[in-house]
């Protein structure tokens, strides 16, 4: 049992440098890759640092995700967990209740339907690559190149109108930044479901040829859960890609050797862009997880109803996983990386997310061969306070 | 080798199908795996057990 083991008081966020997780995470995994940790609302629970900790426990049924079940990490989010649960937002839902929503969304997401939409990523990439290039450099990377793709691809999609962007981006950023205040998160959820919802009845009279019209069409859900299923694939389908796209693109720019790889070799594409999750590991902190019965997990014995949170990133840097880790190499073997989850809950839109960056990175990278940061690395902004890492800006020439 | 998918567990994340193409499949209406070839050939070894480590549901299993 690892009881002795000191006790983590608050779950770090602030990363030493840009594209490494917390140090302090690397030392407690090195010390034991499953701790104790103190929660923020004084619960005794686990930390997990470890790949195959991690992974058992993403594959294990027996811990819940349920957030009513769940305590915070940290104090900002506590509160947050005792609201009602958005209709259809089936992230926060277990078997069976969960596998009923994903069911009837994972044929829109196969590997097959992904690949018919390379055509259509490829024309938006290649026109905001245009724009750029008529509007001149400098530009700022995250708001011409890495957060319109995802977003316009997650629009068409979805079938929500474009134009509305502003209004979803904006509610958006407030659900996701750590530190903002409950009311706000409350007003911003309550905002976009809203909106959602609207969008979901209008289509009921006027269907369209996309996901919530097809949700809507299939006639298995209410409206209320159709606009909790687009308020979740919305937030997810485009704030994660985005920064994967921001921060990768950052991290290329200061590995000179790795990005000319990622440019010039298309058969090393597909391996670098998964290396680039593994190393980048944006989800930045969590997920959690509570035990519903008493479960051994890497010689820790975890009782019901404690919870447990772990880091994707230290499990991702893991040495006994990972040999080197902590370096950026697109040669490395990198698949069975924990960035998309594992299990049940793994990420319903990552053969969306692969497909729009193994597009995206090369066709940047030789569109503009000199592409290189504006300012000096230290001070682009980083995304330290949100729940999805990156850049908030990313200002560049070429 | 023979494959075994439990569909009933799937939940369509389609990672044997990014894997292993030749082998594995994704149904059109609900994403779950549709196994192509459920004796593949033995040079295909290391890629199906890849597939079965990486599937998240734990839906794939492989008897000798």
């Amino acid at each position: 049992m690892t009881e002795a083991t000191p006790r983590l008081a608050t779950y770090p966020l602030t990363r030493e440098r840009a594209f490494d997780p917390p140090d302090e995470l690397a030392r407690r995994r090195a010390e034991a890759p499953i701790q104790r940790m103190t929660y923020a609302d004084g619960h005794e629970g686990w930390l997990v640092t470890g790949y195959a900790e991690a992974r058992a426990i993403l594959a294990d049924n027996r811990f819940s995700t349920r957030p009513e079940l769940l305590h915070s990490p940290i104090p900002q989010r506590g509160e947050f967990r005792s609201e009602p649960l958005t209709p259809g937002f089936f992230i926060r839902m277990d078997a069976p209740a969960h596998t009923r929503y994903r069911r009837l969304l994972t044929g829109q997401f196969t590997v097959r339907r992904m690949k018919q939409l390379e055509p259509r990523i490829k024309e938006i990439t290649e026109s905001r690559l245009d724009a750029m290039e008529r509007e001149g450099a400098p530009a700022d990377l995250v708001e011409s190149f890495a957060l319109p793709i995802p977003s316009l691809v997650i629009c068409e999609l979805l079938g929500v109108p474009y134009e509305d962007r502003e209004k979803f981006q904006r509610d958006s950023a407030v659900l996701l930044n750590l530190s903002s205040p409950i009311e706000d998160v409350r007003a911003a959820v309550q905002d976009l479901y809203s909106y959602l919802h609207g969008l979901v009845m209008m289509k009921a009279k006027e269907p369209t040829d996309d996901i919530l019209s097809g949700l809507v069409a299939g006639g298995e859900l209410t409206n209320e859960e159709i606009g909790g299923v687009g308020l979740l694939l919305l937030i997810a389908g485009h704030e994660t890609t985005a920064n994967m796209l921001g921060l990768g693109t950052f991290a290329l720019l200061t590995n000179p050797d790795q990005l000319a790889v990622m440019r010039d070799d298309p058969a090393a594409v597909e391996n670098a862009v998964e290396e680039l999750l593994r190393y980048l590991s944006i989800v930045h902190i969590g997920p959690t997880r509570t035990a519903l019965e008493d479960v051994e997990v890497g010689g820790s014995l975890i009782r019901a109803g404690e919870s447990v949170t772990l880091s994707l990133g230290a499990a991702n840097r893991d040495p006994e996983r990972f040999e080197g880790g902590d370096a950026l190499d697109v040669s490395r073997p990198a698949h069975g990386h924990l960035s998309f989850g594992h299990g049940i809950h793994q990420c319903l839109g990552q053969q969306l997310a692969r497909i729009e960056m193994r597009i995206a990175y090369p066709a940047l990278l030789r569109r503009f061969p000199n592409l290189r940061l504006a300012v000096p690395a230290r001070e682009v902004p980083l995304r330290s306070n949100m729940a999805i890492y990156g850049v908030h800006r990313l200002p560049v020439l070429w | 080798m023979k494959i075994k998918a439990d569909t009933g567990r799937c939940i369509g994340a389609g990672m044997c199908v990014l894997t292993l193409p030749r082998v594995f499949d994704q149904s059109e209406d609900d994403g779950t795996v549709v196994v192509l070839d459920a004796e593949p050939p033995a040079d295909l070894t290391s890629a199906v057990n890849r597939a079965v480590q990486l599937c998240p549901s734990g839906a794939l299993s492989v008897e000798e």
